[in-house]
């Protein structure tokens, strides 16, 4: 592959062009260079997460969309587990690690999955990081078409906790709130002790980063840039509805908007 | 890749969903491995109404697994339990493809980990 252009990467606001080039470049490929020093930092599940999971009746068979190392797919050892990421095979490879559920590479908008058979699926921080409105809510009728439907008997349908990053932080150090713009770069800065090797830390060219030019020699950290797109209070509960489905219950926590939602009766689309 | 994720796999392109002949996609070249786990009872006994049986049966014998019954077990004796255990939990399908009856594309399992990103043409 050609080495892709660097660009002129700051924090801050940017425009999208909401195509799947644009994710390749500022949220794959920058996982894919930080995928240790990220997974390093993620280890404690969140707690509405970890009740969701532990609420699931034992033999469930459900998704992890987005899955990254995996951290998850561990919580409640009576249930069934996929976990899928594109975003890094570095992250998938150490999600496979975890021995008792399973995961591999593919993307949330092209799931390798029968419609109407799981029991739940969670996706935790990966939906703000699709470039366009329609492709966030194209996302979020994916994992719906995957749910089990209520049925004429009585049973209820799958559910699906999703969680995306909030506008409204104001107490976070991001300070981020109400009326700042939505689509913005957001820096990874990389320790020099999580760069694999001198063959695979360089970052120019393959990946969204500056690197300090006076420390280009032996540089202490890289700092990366990857896209987001935040959500205001009520957009994802919006994008459920958008995408065919059913909120049952919603909230913020931690900087974060998450919502239960489940597909309402009917087909689901194709 | 575990034989239990199998049974929950269809073929990724979106033309191939409603066919029938995309699920369940046939294994290619299998290596297979087995990686002891502990047995949770509970746990067989609920997955067991969720396996779609038709497709388990055909993923097992292309595998070379020829002891699973034809009709899914009503009753699940502790010999049945252990060889379900041993087929959906502790196997492991290591190198090979998965390969999609309908349109023909083949999924590369490399190092246990499948990989179904499609080529831009088939997106």
């Amino acid at each position: 592959m050609p080495p892709l252009p660097v660009p002129t990467a700051q924090d801050g606001p940017h425009a999208p062009d909401g195509s799947e080039e644009y994710e390749t470049r500022h949220v794959h490929q920058v996982y894919e260079h930080i995928a240790s020093h990220f997974s390093a930092t993620r280890f404690k599940p969140w707690p509405i997460v970890e009740r969701f999971l532990n609420d699931r009746p034992t033999g469930s068979v459900g998704l992890d969309i987005g899955c990254g190392n995996g951290k998850y797919l561990t919580v409640n050892p009576n249930i069934y587990m996929v976990g899928s990421d594109r975003r890094s095979s570095n992250l998938v490879r150490i999600a496979h690690d975890r021995k008792i559920q399973d995961s591999f590479v593919a993307d949330a908008l092209d799931l390798p999955h029968p419609n109407t058979r799981f029991d739940f699926a969670i996706s935790i921080a990966v939906i703000h990081h699709f470039s366009s409105p329609e492709r966030r809510v194209e996302a979020v009728r994916r994992i719906l078409a995957t749910l089990k439907r209520p049925n004429a008997a009585g049973e209820n349908g799958g559910q699906a906790l999703i969680y995306v990053w909030a506008l409204e932080q104001k107490s976070s150090r991001r300070g981020w709130s109400e009326g700042d713009p939505q689509d913005v770069f957001v820096p990874w800065v990389m320790g020099k002790q999580y760069m694999a090797s001198p063959a695979s830390n360089e970052p120019t060219g393959t990946s969204s980063c500056q690197e300090d030019k006076e420390q280009q020699e032996t540089p202490k950290e890289v700092t990366y840039q990857r896209y987001y797109h935040l959500y205001r209070k009520s957009e994802l509960n919006d994008d459920v509805v958008k995408a065919g489905g059913v909120v049952i219950e919603s909230g913020y926590e931690r900087d974060n908007w998450w919502v239960i939602c489940s597909p309402s009766g009917g087909n689901p689309a194709a | 890749m575990k034989i239990l994720t199998t049974n929950y796999l269809a073929c990724a392109v979106k033309t191939c969903k409603s066919e029938p002949a995309a699920f369940p996609l046939h294994f290619k070249d299998a290596e297979l491995a087995r990686e002891e786990l502990e047995l949770n009872p509970e746990f067989i006994k609920n997955v067991l109404p969720r396996i779609d049986w038709p497709a388990l049966a055909q993923t097992a014998a292309e595998l070379g697994f020829t002891t699973l019954p034809s009709q899914k077990p009503e009753n699940l004796d502790e010999q049945t339990m252990k060889d379900l255990h041993t087929l959906l939990m502790e196997t492991q399908v290591m190198e090979g493809k998965l390969v999609c009856g309908n349109c023909g594309y083949e999924y590369n399992i490399k190092e246990g980990i499948a990989n179904f990103l499609l080529p831009n043409h088939l997106v």
